[in-house]
C-alpha cells in the first residue's frame, strides 16, 4: 500500500489538468447552451503555440525563462483559435436548432486537428516538447516531477483568478446575469455578445494554461492529443455539474484520482483481478460518472439539472 | 525537393505509360508493358518515420529494377497509397489498388492490425501482399498457432519480417542469458502486435527460470503513464518489457526513470526507432529488438545503403529500409520468373502466376537469404538486440533465433 501517496498525487496532478480543460466546456455551456466539442483542439493548438514560441527563441535559452513566453503563446494562440470557432462557426447558427452547432462543433474539430497535421512542420508526427531537466522532488511520500510543478501551482492560481473574475467584477457579474437569463440581461444593458466571446476566451486560455502543463509532463505535443483530452474533460464538468465552475475543477479531480485508483487498486480486490489496471482506466472512470448522474443528474456541484446535455 | 521529383517522376512514368496499357499486345520495339507495385504504409501520423523509410526503399527497389533492366520488357512502377496506421484505410488502398489490373504485387503494411484488414482483400482478388513488417504469428499461420495448430489462411500473403513468436523469445532469451535479468515487469498495448510480442517474451523468459513480477495493459492513445509507473515502481523489477510501438513507449520510458524506475525499458521492432530517442530524453540503456541483422553490418547491404544515400531521400531508412527493399525485390523477381516462363512477356493470368512464383522465390538479399516457408514466413530468423548508447541505437548482439534458442525449439 505504499504507493498510496503516489497514485493519490498523479491523480490530483492528471485531475487538475482535466479540469483546467473542463472550466471551457462548462462556461460556454452554462452561458449559451452549446457543448463545444471543439475545445479539446482548442488546447492541442495552445500546446503547438507553446512550442512554436520555444522553437523560434534562440536554442540553448532555459527553460524556465522561456517558459512565461511559452504560456503567453499557448495562451494567445488558444484564445484566438477560441474566439474565431465562436465568431465564425457557432455565432451564425446562434439561433439555429441545437443539433446545428453540436454538429458544426464535431466539424471544427476534426478540421483544426487536419490543419495542425497539414500545415505545422511535421505537424503529422508527434513533436517534442521541451521539459525541465534535473531530479523530481519527494513531496510527502509521492515523486513529483518537476513538470508537474507547473499545473500544481497554476491550476489554483488559475481558479482563485476566475473566481475573484466572476463574483467580483463588473464583466463576472454581467456573465452570471447572462447564464441565468440572458433576455433579461440584455434589457438591463448588458452586451450580451461580448459576454459569450468572453466566456469562449476564459475557456480558450485555461485551455492554453492546460496545453503547456501537458507538454511539460510528456515531453511530446501532437494533433490528436485533444481528443481523448477533450472527450475526459467534458466527462469531468458533467460530473461536476455542467455550467458550474467549481464543479469543473472538482469534476477534473475526482476523475484524475479516480483513473489513478483504477490503475492501482481494482485488481486488488478479490475476484476483480481482470478488470484491473491501464487498460481499465477509462472504464471505471465512466463508471463513477454513470454512478454519480445516476444518484446527482445535477452532477456534484451542479444547480441546474442537466437536461440538455 | 524530393516531393517534387518524386511528383514529377511519377507524372513521367504515368504519361509513357498512358500508351502503353495492355497485358499481352506488345507494341513495336522500345515499348514496354507497364507493371504496377501498389505499397501501403503509414506515411503520415505518428508512425511515419517508420512508414516513409518504406516508401523510399521500395521506391528504391523499383529504381535500380528499372535502370538495370532487371525484367525484359517491364516498366515497374509504384503506387504508394497513406494508411495512417488505421485498419480501415488500409482495407480501402487495397481495394484500390486490387482494382487496378496493372497491380501485381502489393508491399506492405507496416501493422499488422492493418494487415488483417487487407489480407482478405488481397485474397480475394488473388494479388500477392508482402510486408516487410508485419510480426504477428496469426497473419501467416493462423489463430491457433499456440497450440501448434498451424494453417495458412492467405496463400497471397508473405513477409520478409520473422513473427513475434520468434522475436518475443528472442527477447527473453536475451534478457535472461545476456542481459542477465531475473525479474521482468510486462507492459503490453493490447494491440495485436503488442499483446503477441508480450506473451511470446514471457513464455520464453519464464520457461528460462526469469520471473514476471507484474504485468499491466495500456491503451495504445495513453501518453500518462504516472498510475502504471507508480506500480511498476512497487514492484522493484530489473526491466520492464513493453509490447507495443515508440509512440507510446518513448514517454512510458521517460515517465518510468522520472517516476525512480531506473532499469532500462525493453521492447520490440516497434520501439526501434531514430524517433524513440527523441521523443525519450532518458532512452540511455533501454533495449530494443529488430528483425534481422543491422543492415549497416552486411555485406549484402552496402550497397543499399549507398544507393539509399545517393538517391537523396530526407528521411532515414529506419528499421524496415532493407526488409522493405527484399519484399520488394521478391515481387520483382517473381515478376521476372512469370515473364520468362512466359516467353518474354506477361500472361493473363499473371496475379496468379506471381503469386506462384513468390513462394519459390530465393535471393540473397539486403538482409539475407530471402526464401518463404510454407506459411509464407521468411526462413530468415536473423534479430538483433539493440541499445540506446548516447543517443544512438548500437547493436549489440544478433543471433539466428533456431541457434540462440538452446531450449531446443523445433
Amino acid at each position: 500500500m505504499n504507493e498510496l501517496p503516489q497514485q493519490l498525487a498523479n491523480g490530483l496532478i492528471l485531475g487538475a489538468m482535466y479540469g483546467l480543460i473542463a472550466i471551457g466546456y462548462t462556461m460556454v455551456y452554462g452561458i449559451v447552451q452549446l457543448i463545444n466539442f471543439a475545445h479539446g483542439e482548442i488546447f492541442m493548438v495552445g500546446g503547438f503555440g507553446a512550442l512554436t514560441v520555444y522553437l523560434v527563441m534562440p536554442s540553448g535559452t532555459s527553460l524556465l525563462l522561456a517558459l512565461p513566453l511559452m504560456l503567453l503563446g499557448a495562451v494567445v494562440v488558444s484564445g484566438l483559435v477560441g474566439v474565431a470557432a465562436e465568431r465564425f462557426a457557432y455565432r451564425p447558427l446562434r439561433g439555429a436548432p441545437r443539433l446545428a452547432p453540436l454538429i458544426t462543433a464535431i466539424g471544427l474539430s476534426i478540421a483544426l486537428q487536419q490543419a495542425v497535421w497539414m500545415w505545422y512542420p511535421e505537424g503529422n508526427k508527434a513533436r517534442v516538447f521541451p521539459q525541465f531537466k534535473g531530479d523530481s522532488f519527494e513531496i510527502l511520500g509521492a515523486t513529483v516531477q518537476r513538470g508537474d510543478i507547473f499545473v500544481i501551482v497554476a491550476a489554483p492560481v488559475c481558479m482563485i483568478a476566475l473566481g475573484f473574475f466572476v463574483t467580483r467584477t463588473r464583466s463576472g457579474r454581467a456573465m452570471q446575469a447572462t447564464a441565468q437569463d440572458p433576455d433579461t440581461a440584455k434589457l438591463m444593458g448588458i452586451n450580451t455578445d461580448r459576454i459569450i466571446v468572453l466566456a469562449f476566451a476564459i475557456g480558450a486560455v485555461f485551455a492554453g494554461v492546460a496545453a503547456v502543463a501537458y507538454g511539460l509532463r510528456t515531453g511530446e505535443v501532437q494533433f490528436r492529443m485533444g481528443f481523448i483530452l477533450g472527450l475526459k474533460a467534458f466527462t469531468a464538468a458533467v460530473l461536476g455539474g455542467i455550467g458550474n465552475i467549481y464543479g469543473a475543477m472538482l469534476g477534473g479531480l475526482v476523475l484524475g484520482v479516480a483513473e489513478a485508483l483504477a490503475t492501482g487498486y481494482v485488481e486488488e480486490i478479490p475476484g476483480m483481478q481482470q478488470f484491473g489496471g491501464g487498460a481499465w482506466k477509462d472504464v471505471w472512470a465512466f463508471v463513477l460518472l454513470i454512478l454519480v448522474l445516476l444518484l446527482r443528474p445535477q452532477g456534484l456541484l451542479g444547480e441546474r439539472v442537466a437536461d440538455r446535455a | 525537393m524530393l516531393i517534387l521529383t518524386t511528383a514529377v517522376t511519377a507524372g513521367a512514368l504515368t504519361l509513357s505509360a498512358c500508351g502503353s496499357r495492355g497485358d499481352d499486345k506488345k507494341g513495336g520495339e522500345g515499348s514496354k508493358t507497364s507493371v504496377t507495385i501498389g505499397l501501403d504504409a503509414p506515411i503520415t501520423g505518428e508512425l511515419s518515420a517508420l512508414g516513409l523509410g518504406i516508401r523510399n526503399s521500395a521506391q528504391l527497389a523499383v529504381d535500380n529494377a528499372n535502370k538495370a533492366g532487371e525484367v525484359k520488357g517491364v516498366e515497374f512502377k509504384l503506387e504508394p497509397l497513406d494508411d495512417k496506421a488505421q485498419a480501415n484505410v488500409g482495407q480501402q488502398n487495397a481495394t484500390k489498388l486490387a482494382g487496378d489490373k496493372d497491380v501485381l504485387g502489393i508491399v506492405g503494411p507496416l501493422n499488422s492490425s492493418v494487415a488483417q484488414s487487407m489480407q482478405q482483400v488481397a485474397q480475394q482478388n488473388g494479388v500477392a501482399l508482402i510486408s516487410p513488417a508485419n510480426t504477428t504469428p496469426d497473419l501467416t499461420q493462423g489463430k491457433d498457432w499456440k497450440q501448434n495448430k498451424r494453417v495458412r489462411q492467405f496463400s497471397t500473403y508473405f513477409r520478409t519480417a520473422t513473427t513475434d513468436e520468434v522475436q518475443g523469445a528472442f527477447d527473453g532469451q536475451f534478457a535472461w542469458e545476456k542481459a542477465k535479468f531475473k525479474n521482468a515487469y510486462v507492459i503490453d498495448d493490447q494491440k495485436t502486435y503488442g499483446a503477441g510480442l508480450a506473451a511470446s517474451f514471457r513464455t520464453q523468459f519464464t520457461k528460462l527460470g526469469g520471473k514476471v513480477v507484474g504485468s499491466e495493459h495500456v491503451n495504445p492513445e495513453d501518453r500518462d503513464f504516472k498510475a502504471v509507473v507508480a506500480k511498476v515502481k512497487a514492484a522493484k523489477p530489473d526491466v520492464v518489457f513493453y509490447g507495443g510501438e515508440y509512440p507510446a513507449s518513448g514517454p512510458l520510458s521517460q515517465q518510468l526513470k522520472d517516476g525512480g524506475v531506473t532499469v532500462p525499458l525493453m521492447g520490440g521492432d516497434g520501439m526501434y526507432s531514430a524517433d524513440y530517442i527523441k521523443l525519450n530524453k532518458k532512452a540511455q540503456g533501454d533495449y530494443a529488438s529488430s528483425v534481422g541483422k543491422p543492415v549497416e553490418q552486411l555485406a549484402s547491404a552496402k550497397k543499399f545503403i549507398e544507393d539509399y544515400q545517393a538517391a537523396g531521400y530526407k528521411d532515414r531508412y529506419e528499421a524496415y529500409g532493407g526488409s522493405t527493399y527484399d519484399a520488394t525485390w521478391a515481387l520483382i523477381q517473381a515478376v521476372k520468373k512469370v515473364v520468362a516462363d512466359n516467353g518474354g512477356k506477361l500472361p493473363a493470368d499473371a496475379r496468379k502466376k506471381v503469386v506462384e512464383a513468390m513462394n519459390q522465390v530465393s535471393f540473397d538479399g539486403v538482409t539475407g537469404h530471402v526464401s518463404f516457408d510454407k506459411y509464407g514466413d521468411t526462413t530468415n530468423t536473423m534479430i538483433t538486440a539493440y541499445q540506446v548508447d548516447q543517443g544512438k541505437w548500437v547493436a549489440r548482439f544478433s543471433a539466428e533465433f533456431k541457434k540462440f534458442d538452446k531450449a531446443g525449439k523445433s
